[in-house]
């Protein structure tokens, strides 16, 4: 393999902040979550052709305490906002939210009674991916610009705090 | 430290309740129950809907009939092309419009790969439900082929929106009919791929065999359709017996199972997926030329090149953008048959430009019916197997 | 048989107190019916072997908001061995708020349930003498009618909420 021959038996120095930062997007896990249509592009990104493990996302987890990445794929519901506000908190920090589709970013064409006006209303969302559905290359660039966003955080020094605790809830 | 419970007192004397879903990954999408297990046994299932209902009815009262055929194309994101199909018939009836013969056999090919586009994706995750992880794979292998033809001709990949009331929006592209002859060239031998993975294999048949039956009779009783009555020894299917888009001119065969058994299903399924590729060749060999819309001045939208050249199609153009074509008041229900069974539209029309009431018979809302029927008695782990035989769409079960 | 046949069957049993309208659009007749003898009509033309309709597509509702009688209840049905396809109505009134109430055809053809909680949650209309009768895709605490054409498509905070207003109340 590569790496170890570069190693070789010297002494490596880098900063603190930026090795966790890079562990974190590496192995970034999602939770296996599809909301509607654009959860089967998100599943296409995943099998063979898009390969979203090339980035170190190749476990989809089906329980949110293995996850990291909630990618919130479709239309939220009134209905289901209390399910996915559950799981969201049952994440393990830290924990990312990408909105994908028109719908989660802002309720696309569903502007109506029934339909939660963008996830963004209720969740800390870090990617807005839009489109109807996304094409898996969007998806990729989405996840990717988060990598570049996880490795700009101040991870020791001034952690995030992703609790969504709202007053009145 | 509590007493040591012999465990010939506490078996067996009550039901644990346990909840699946809303979020689960077996359930495809947000479909939630509560199931009564004696043990492993499943006793009762209660269903609880709506985790997906996007209020597409009411919304659809509030667009103009063109505007409803992206809202129509997102109920059952599987073959979207068959929801437009249904939806379009529909207003066409209505208003009294001949398509052309180039836009039917289009259409006849949009809707046919729609199906083996629905068909193969049900495959794989069935698949995977039961424990096959390979399928999905070669499925989905093929599913990227059916999604560049919608991309190269209409610009979607998943979600088309290629047909119009009266036509289809554009021709099609160059080199399409050349792939589609390459798809269809090759698709029987994938088929064929696809059955020595799962057909004939001990672990599957196991899981599948004998397991979910649903009797013909309760299958109409409880009004389900499709592959699901067709699994259970019914030859029906809509193409064949109320043709529309020209089907009564294709050489086809209506696939009929009956095991009543979620094995049943899956051959169905299957064999459909062969007819559909049968269709598809018969209809590139036989895709005539000429125009792709009906022309019906200020009820279909002109061609293109008319609006910029002549001042009467520019005005239609105008008057249907700003104020929408207008059907005569009244009511009509139109069936097709989608990947799922019988996909209904029943519009009533007060003479508007909007559908006054607007209702979508899903068929997958319709077979979902039937989950309890076929799960009680069975173990748990075989409900799923019997979930995912339905083929649910929950947008579509939702709406 | 054609729809003016199954049309004048139904009138030939019925008569004129039962067969109050028929409507034809284009190449489809719907019959409207007196809605206290839904059940009976319905039983009949399932069980009629000429008719043998054992096949409900649908129920749906349509308000007709600001007429008198102010709903409709459509029963698309079908028969697989006849191969025919017929749509009854029958008007429902509101004279008061949850005053609408139409018999369950539950009984005739078990597919009716769901299409019947849909229509009770989305109209407001109670099906008397259905099994099941809680709400199926809404919200269990919400109380408001969205299929009604006065109801406006966006909603209100008071009645579809984002969430609901009390934590907890919905038990997942």
């Amino acid at each position: 393999m590569g790496i170890e021959r570069h190693l070789n038996d010297t002494v490596h120095v880098t900063n603190l902040e930026w090795f966790v930062n890079w562990a974190r997007k590496s192995s970034m896990w999602p939770l296996g979550f599809g909301l509607a249509c654009c959860a089967l592009e998100m599943i296409a990104t995943f099998v063979s052709r898009y390969d979203l493990s090339r980035f170190g996302m190749e476990v989809a987890r089906p329980s949110p305490r293995h996850a990291d990445l909630m990618i919130v794929s479709g239309t939220a519901s009134k209905k289901m906002l209390p399910a996915i506000l559950r799981i969201y908190e049952q994440m393990a920090e830290p924990r990312w939210v990408i909105a994908m589709g028109a719908c989660a970013c802002t309720g696309g064409i569903y502007k109506n009674y029934a339909v939660v006006q963008g996830i963004d209303r209720w969740l800390p969302v870090d990617v807005y991916i839009p489109g109807c559905p996304p094409r898996p290359e969007a998806l990729l660039d989405g996840i990717l610009q988060l990598h570049a966003k996880v490795m700009k955080e101040q991870s020791i020094h001034n952690p995030r705090v992703t609790n969504i605790k709202v007053a009145g809830r | 430290m509590p007493e040591q419970v012999s465990l010939k007192d506490s078996s067996r004397s009550e039901t644990i309740e346990l909840n699946l879903g809303p979020h689960h990954p077996s359930t495809h999408g947000v479909f939630r129950a509560v199931v009564q297990l004696d043990g492993e046994m499943v006793v009762d299932i209660v269903p609880h809907l709506g985790y997906l209902h996007r209020g597409y009815e009411k919304t659809c009262e509030n667009k103009t009939y063109h505007n409803v055929i992206p809202l129509a194309e997102r109920c059952d994101y599987m073959g979207a092309s068959s929801n437009s199909l249904c939806y379009c018939l529909t207003v066409e009836k209505m208003l009294d419009v001949e398509v052309p013969e180039r836009a039917q056999v289009i259409r006849v090919i949009m809707a046919e790969l729609s199906r083996i586009f629905s068909h193969l994706f049900w495959l794989g995750t069935h698949g995977h439900d039961v424990g096959a992880m390979t399928p999905l794979f070669y499925m989905l292998r093929e599913r990227e082929e059916i999604m560049n033809l919608f991309e190269l001709t209409a610009g979607g990949r998943l979600m088309p929106n290629y047909l119009r009331i009266g036509g289809l929006i554009r021709d099609l592209e160059e080199g399409f009919v050349e792939r589609v002859r390459a798809f269809t060239g090759h698709f029987d031998r994938r088929v064929d791929e696809y059955e020595t993975l799962l057909t004939k294999n001990a672990i599957y048949m196991d899981r599948t065999k004998g397991i979910g039956i649903l009797p013909l009779e309760d299958a109409i009783a409880l009004g389900a359709s499709g592959p699901m009555v067709r699994g259970s020894g019914l030859a029906w299917d809509i193409r064949k017996s109320e043709p529309y888009s020209g089907y009564e001119q294709y050489q086809f065969d209506v696939p009929v199972e009956t095991g009543c058994d979620i094995y049943s299903r899956y051959l169905v399924r299957v064999a459909e997926m062969r007819q559909s590729n049968r269709i598809l060749k018969q209809a590139v060999d036989k895709l005539p030329e000429g125009p792709i819309r009906a022309s019906q001045p200020g009820v279909i939208f002109p061609p293109q090149e008319e609006i910029y050249t002549k001042m009467e199609s520019l005005i239609h153009h105008f008057m249907l953008v700003v104020e929408g074509v207008k059907p005569p008041a009244g009511e009509y229900y139109q069936v097709i048959e989608s990947p799922r069974g019988e996909m209904g539209c029943y519009i009533v029309s007060d003479g508007g430009a909007k559908p006054y009431r607007l209702k979508w018979r899903a068929p997958a809302f319709v077979n979902l019916e039937t989950l309890a029927r076929m799960a009680k008695g069975f173990f748990f782990a075989d409900l799923i197997a019997i979930l995912s035989s339905i083929d649910i769409v929950l947008a579509e079960v939702d709406r | 048989m054609n729809q003016e046949q199954i049309a004048e069957k139904l009138l030939d049993k019925f008569g004129l107190d039962v067969v109050q309208t028929a409507v034809t659009f284009l190449d489809q007749i719907t019959v409207t019916v007196a809605k206290e003898k839904i059940l009976e009509v319905c039983t009949f033309l399932k069980e009629d072997p000429e008719l043998a309709f054992n096949f409900l597509s649908f129920v749906a509702g349509v308000d007709r908001y600001p007429k008198t009688p102010r709903f409709e209840m459509v029963y698309q049905l079908s028969s697989l061995t006849r191969r025919h396809r017929f749509r009854i109505k029958a008007l429902v009134e509101e004279s008061e708020p949850g005053s609408a109430i139409i018999d369950s055809v539950f009984s005739i053809w078990p597919t009716a349930d769901w299409h019947e909680r849909e229509t009770a949650e989305m109209f407001g209309i109670t099906f008397r003498n259905h099994p099941d009768p809680r709400k199926l895709l809404l919200p269990e605490e919400w109380t408001c009618h969205p299929l009604r054409k006065d109801f406006s498509l966006y909603g209100t905070d008071e009645d579809t909420p984002d969430l609901p207003h009390k934590a907890g109340s919905q038990g997942i």
